[in-house]
């Protein structure tokens, strides 16, 4: 159901009261960002000098915080190959005709959607080091979110399996083909070309849960804005900090815009595409776009 | 065992502090996120623009930064949260009503076309086929993603534990630094204080599922 239905096409009378709406509407969220610059240029914090550190190259700011960015799409890159690679060995696992593997392999991706992210991440961060493996706050980062996300993954992967038309691999075994060689050769390719817009969408997801490092002390944007912001109050007094914050904040937003609007365009391509037609129901679903440990208990 | 039984008092409270934490914001998210679906479905342009600029930013934003901004950042427009716990609310409602936002919409649109035709056929406006006629099915046929939602939620306070309220992760870190040797103990602990809220949520969402759904 469209949203026009819930009502009429307006008439000119209903017209003039939506655009008096409209008009109202508009100026309510105009005062309030009014209000909000004002008391924000009442403390001073829209003065120009202040925004231009941002940009001046000297200060050193722009390069960390280049550098910062870099770090947290190091860590979703990490974490994503990481992910999707065992997430496959997991769904395969999970859908094995032997229940030796079937079952340990549905408890491992059970347990790991069920626990929170962060605990995860603290876990490793904390835990690994007793037993004598040492991890830096980078690899705690990446090992846990990749623990989390390849069973989001194999979840997604298998359903992405499962929704390869029967017909596929009756023909692959009719011409002799072995089991894995169904799998790997015919069911895989199809399943990943049909979950690429799933799969870029969970990259969002992966992205915006790496902001999690900031509570571990990886120098990821939040965690670079802080240790600046820091550095800059010692040398100049607290005159930067909101200017670091929502830099810190913007480039997090435009990254993750740009990669959701990349899986939409992935998306009506592939909807194209004859060969991966038949697909539906391409979104992920709305707890694990969530992020932080989202996914059905 | 004499450890847990040692530090009783501390889960117990920190258990307390998610499931409120969790609580709290589940129920002032899911007032705003029906606002902002109503506003999404409403036949004013600037509402709808408004709450579709919303649901895309939030949805965008990572939480940990939702969180750092009402902490750290709002200050410097002379806003000031009574307490942590207030903020950590905040944080996560307006976080969560996006979501929450997303998934009415996608119930009001699975309301068929007929139902909305006929309320209009009987006369009424926008609001009254919304609240009366639209809003109660969609509620019952997106009872499954909003239990999702809610169970995302609980392990989400999570991320409060970074900004100095005391739940159950915040135990975790502080038990893990006192209590080195015992550290596979509270992990299990905390582990089990998130399953003690997510698996009855996930079971009576089903049960409710069954009751409330719509055979069509």
């Amino acid at each position: 159901m469209s949203a026009s239905v819930l009502f009429d096409v307006p008439g000119p009378r209903g017209r003039r009261r939506q655009r008096i709406g409209s008009a109202l509407g508009a100026l309510v969220v105009l005062a309030l960002v009014a209000l909000a610059a004002w008391r924000l240029g009442a403390n001073g914090q829209l003065d120009p000098s202040r925004w231009a550190i941002l940009f001046d190259a000297r200060t050193n700011v722009p390069q960390r915080l280049l550098e910062a960015l870099l770090n947290t799409l190091e860590v979703a890159a990490v974490g994503m190959v990481a992910a999707t690679v065992l997430g496959a060995f997991l769904a395969i696992g999970r859908l094995s005709e032997h229940a030796w593997v079937r079952v340990p392999v549905a408890a491992v991706i059970e347990f790991f959607r069920a626990v929170p992210l962060l605990v995860l991440i603290l876990f490793c961060f904390l835990f690994l080091p007793r037993l004598g493996i040492s991890i830096s706050a980078f690899g705690a980062l990446a090992l846990g979110l990749t623990l989390y996300n390849m069973a989001v993954l194999a979840e997604i992967i298998r359903a992405g399996i499962l929704s390869v038309d029967r017909g596929q691999s009756e023909a692959a075994y009719a011409v002799g083909m072995r089991k894995w060689q169904v799998m790997s050769f015919i069911l895989v390719p199809q399943a990943v070309r049909r979950m690429l817009p799933v799969l870029i969408a969970q990259l969002v997801v992966l992205l915006k849960d790496s902001s999690l490092g900031f509570i571990v002390g990886y120098l990821e944007l939040l965690r670079t804005a802080r240790s600046l912001v820091e550095t800059l109050n010692f040398q100049f007094g607290p005159i930067y900090t909101f200017q670091l914050y929502v830099a810190a904040a913007v480039i997090y937003i435009v990254v993750n815009l740009l990669l959701s609007w990349l899986a939409r365009v992935v998306e009506r391509r592939t909807r194209r595409d004859t060969k991966a037609a038949g697909t539906k129901d391409q979104e992920l679903p709305a707890d694990v776009q969530m992020g932080g440990g989202g996914g059905a208990a | 065992m004499e450890f847990l039984s040692d530090n009783w008092g501390l889960i117990q409270s920190a258990f307390l502090t998610t499931l409120s934490l969790a609580v709290a914001s589940g129920v002032c998210a899911l007032l705003l996120g029906t606002l902002l679906a109503g506003m999404r479905v409403s036949p004013i342009p600037a509402l709808r623009g408004l709450a579709t600029v919303y649901v895309e930013i939030f949805r965008n934003t990572p939480l940990t930064v939702v969180f750092f901004f009402l902490a750290f950042g709002i200050v410097y427009v002379d806003l000031q949260f009574p307490s942590r716990f207030v903020t950590a609310v905040a944080a996560l409602s307006l976080y969560t009503a996006a979501f929450v936002a997303e998934a009415l919409r996608s119930g009001i649109n699975a309301v068929p076309a007929g139902q909305a035709e006929a309320a209009r056929a009987l006369g009424l406006d926008f609001r009254q086929s919304l609240t009366t006629v639209v809003l109660p099915q969609a509620f019952r046929t997106v009872v499954p993603p909003l239990g999702s939602v809610w169970i995302a939620l609980a392990k989400n306070t999570s991320i409060a534990a970074g900004f100095a309220v005391t739940d159950l992760t915040a135990l975790l870190q502080r038990l893990a630094n006192a209590n080195a040797d015992q550290l596979l103990l509270v992990f299990g602990a905390v582990v089990l204080g998130y399953l003690v809220i997510t698996l009855p949520s996930a079971w009576g969402i089903s049960v409710l599922e069954r009751r409330l759904a719509i055979v069509r």
